[in-house]
Order: structure tokens, then sequence, then C-alpha cells
């Protein structure tokens, strides 16, 4: 019997780099697969919602696949793992596209580096954050296991998470701003980086991720 | 800033093979693209660029194979040069494992290109690639023009206009060569690089006339470039990517080590 490690695949961005990540580390028995079918995904035992392009998009293409519902449900039950545009469409409401309303599973807002009030802080950098950054771990969680502290990932992107509650803060990297780069609560845990694109350090999380079991403590070894 | 600056080599591809020898002590076969990305990645490399220059139409789709290849081993970011003429091309490299696709010749004749593919796949996967040579003589306002076939053909487009224009346009990334300097191993052209970093808000990628690890440096420190491409001084052995980042952390630049 194997179990399903299921990519949401909503037509936004090519899923071959997350699944081909996933293959590489995954464990014996577990099978990655790539879908837009709500059965399958919700008969996986882990989700994987990545996701690049334009905020709008995203959340029309989730609507016209029927496939809201199912995600917030996943996202209550099963390990779950938010990469990019999977991470920000969490959050309640997107600055993107004149304003797009997302998930709402997490409450807060997300917004562009080069908001008015960021003005001096990002005077004379590029947009997008493109590159490898530093994630500053904020709290222990069962992903980070192997990963040292300020670790560099790959980032691209124009838009930053920015959530009400604190205590759902992961991880956080300093591009002019600090933003929030990772968030966490329960069994979901997303990234605006790519771990599928981040070297040795990114695909010890996907391996972390496929050895997880949604809780949020950290194994103390 | 934390964000590390970026050393990306350069492969030429021709009918999937990687040419202009790439030598390695513990490689066995120097041709082979998987295994010389393997190698890269392994060494450090931030990203890795792919430039296809097979000229035969009919052996073109050999570079979809070797992107393939390398995407399904190589967890870094990839980008793919060379010949993409349509949104459909753009879209095979991307569904083919590539995270970027660099635009170069085909968005001098057709610049809505740049501004359809940035639409459909978003701007952080459009590189546009930028050839450009100076114009002036000495003791004249410095002015550079963007130069196609090889650095053999001036369009008259100048290039800092150019630039603007591609990044209005939707253009993620620049990817900027010297074809003054392309070859050259005298270093970057340092001026056009200020001049194009200074002028457009996305990143941009130096290009042209690496010969020593110093050169990259001041890519950065002086061309003001967000990352540096460079070629031959990887693939002859000469440095590994592991020595210039270390050389490029010497003069106190924030690279991933």
């Amino acid at each position: 019997m194997h179990s399903v490690i299921a990519i949401v695949d909503y037509g936004m961005g090519n899923l071959r780099s997350v699944a081909k990540a996933l293959e590489h580390v995954a464990q014996p028995g577990q099978q990655v697969v790539v879908t837009s079918d709500a059965a399958v995904i919700n008969a996986a035992e882990r989700i994987v919602f990545p996701g690049q392009g334009a905020a709008r998009d995203c959340m029309l293409q989730l609507e016209t696949l029927g496939l809201t519902d199912i995600l917030k449900q996943t996202a209550a039950e099963k390990p779950f793992l938010g990469i990019c545009m999977g991470m920000q469409v969490l959050l309640t409401h997107t600055e993107e596209n004149q304003g797009v309303d997302c998930l709402n599973l997490f409450s807060g807002e997300v917004r562009i580096f080069t908001a008015e009030k960021n003005r001096v802080a990002m005077q004379g950098l590029k947009i997008p954050h493109m590159g490898w950054n530093n994630v500053a771990q904020t709290q222990p969680h069962p992903l980070w296991q192997g990963i040292s502290d300020n670790s560099r990932f790959y980032f691209v992107h124009s838009y930053y998470a920015d959530p009400e509650q604190a205590e759902i803060v992961a991880g956080k990297t300093r591009y002019g701003i600090e933003f929030v780069s990772v968030i966490a609560q329960g069994n979901v845990f997303a990234t605006q980086f790519h771990p599928e694109k981040s070297a040795h350090d990114g695909l010890q999380l996907l391996s972390n991720f496929t050895q997880w079991d949604g809780s949020s403590q950290a194994h103390l070894t | 800033m934390p964000l590390a600056k970026r050393i990306i080599p350069c492969l030429d591809v021709d009918n999937g093979r990687v040419v202009k020898g790439v030598q390695f002590v513990d490689i066995r076969d120097a041709g082979d693209p998987v295994e010389v990305a393997r190698r890269y990645d392994k060494e450090g490399a931030d990203e890795l660029t792919f430039l296809d220059i097979t000229a035969s139409s009919d052996n073109r789709d050999t570079i979809i194979h070797v992107v393939e290849h390398v995407a399904d081993e190589v967890f870094i970011p990839l980008t793919v040069g060379g010949g993409i003429r349509s949104v459909a091309d753009v879209r095979i490299m991307l569904n083919a494992g590539a995270d970027k696709v660099a635009i170069n010749t085909a968005a001098v004749f057709n610049p809505e290109l740049v501004r359809e593919t940035a639409h459909k796949v978003g701007s952080q996967c459009i590189v546009v690639a930028i050839d450009a040579r100076q114009v002036s003589r000495e003791g004249e306002v410095l002015k550079w023009e963007i130069f196609t076939h090889g650095g053999r053909k001036s369009t008259g487009l100048d290039a800092i206009a150019w630039a603007q224009k591609m990044v209005d346009y939707g253009a993620g990334e620049i990817l900027l060569t010297s074809m003054d300097r392309d070859g050259t191993k005298t270093g970057f052209d340092i001026p056009l690089t200020r001049a194009i970093a200074d002028a457009v808000s996305v990143p941009v990628i130096a290009s042209g006339g690496v010969g020593n690890l110093d050169h990259l440096a001041a890519g950065v420190l002086e061309g003001g470039a967000d990352a540096v491409l460079a070629a031959s001084i990887f693939h002859f052995g000469e440095y590994s990517v592991q020595q210039a980042k270390q050389k490029m952390a010497e003069y106190g630049i924030e690279v991933r080590l």
C-alpha cells in the first residue's frame, strides 16, 4: 500500500521540480502524485501546495477546479506544506492584483515590498527579491531538523506574508525590511522560499516533511 | 544585506552535449550536461544557465531532454536560453524543468514576446538577455547599443533605454553581456554594468570577459551586479565555484558559502 504525497496542481506554474525533489527524498512506500483531483487529494497522506504566478489567477483556478474547500479541510487534518504562492494564499487577503481575497486559514495580509511604508528600507533594492537569503528559525519545529539556523534558501517573490498572529511565525528573513518567510501552525508548514530549488537544505526540509507526523512538537534528539 | 550575490556558471550546449571543453579532474565525461551540472551544484553554484547553441533546428529538442535530465537531479534554479522565439518555446522549457527562460534576439525583433510571456508565465520566469557593445568613441559620453548575431550586427537601440523598456514589458531579470569583453578575459565592462544596474529595478547578471576571480568581485562591487555569470574560468578547471565564492567573501561580498 502506497502512502501518497499529493502535489496540488491548479495550473499555476510548473510542478515538475517540486515532484522530482520530493521523489528524491521520499521514504520507501511513498508515492508522489501531481493532481487536481479532489478525491486524490482527500485520500492522500500528505499535501504539498505549491504555486507561482498572479494571486488573482491562483484563487480563480482553485475555485474553478473546486479545490478551495478540500484545501481548507486537508490543511486542518494532514501534514500540509505550502510553498511560495502556496503560502501567501493561506492568508486572508493579498494586495496583489488590486486586492484579492484568499483562503483565510490564517488572519493576515500579503503585502508588496515596494509599499510606501517600506520606501526608505527598500531603497536601492531590486524587486523581485531573487536569490539565496537567510532564514532565522523563530521557533523549533520538526521540519527544521538537521537544518542550521540562518541557513540560506532560494527566494523569488515581490510580495510577502504579514500574518496577524506572531505565534504562527516559524521563520524570518531580512530584505530591506524583516518579513515572515515561514509560518507554522498545527499540521501546516508554509515557506515563502522554494525548498525544491534550495539545494541540500531544501531537500533536508522536504525529507523532514515526508517523515513528519503533522504535530508541531520538535523532537528533541 | 543578507541576500547573497549569486555565482552562475554558464554551459554552452550543442546537440545535447556541453561544448567548449569542461575539464574536471574527477569527472568521467565532461560533455555530459547532467554530470557537469551535478559537479557545479556540489561546488556550490547558486544557479546554472544553459545556452543552447545547436545550429540545426532539427536537433533543438535535444536541449529539452538536457533540461529534463538536469532538473531531475540538480535542485538549484536553472535558466535556459538560445533559440527561444515564442510563448510555446518558453512553456516547453519551463515544463521540462527550467525555472527561467532567457530571451535574447527574439526580444529585439519582437518586444511584445516579452510582454506576452511575462503575462502568461510571470516575470520571475523571464530573463531578457542583452548583448551590448560600446559605440561611443574615446572622449565622448559613454554609450552602448544592442547587437545581434553574436555581436556583429548593430540594431541602433540604446542599451540603457532597451533594458528599461524590457523591464517595463515584464522582464524579471536582465542578463547583460558585453560583446566587447566576451572571450577577452579582461574583466566585465564595469561602466556598462553599472549603467544598466542603476537604470533598472530588477536584478542584473553581469556577463562577458571574466578572466579571474577579482573580475567577479568587481562586477558586484564596482558594477553593482546582483549576480555574475562566467563560463571558461570554471570549465577549464582554473577555478572552482567554491574558490570564487571565497574570493568574493574576502572582498566583503555576501555569498552563500
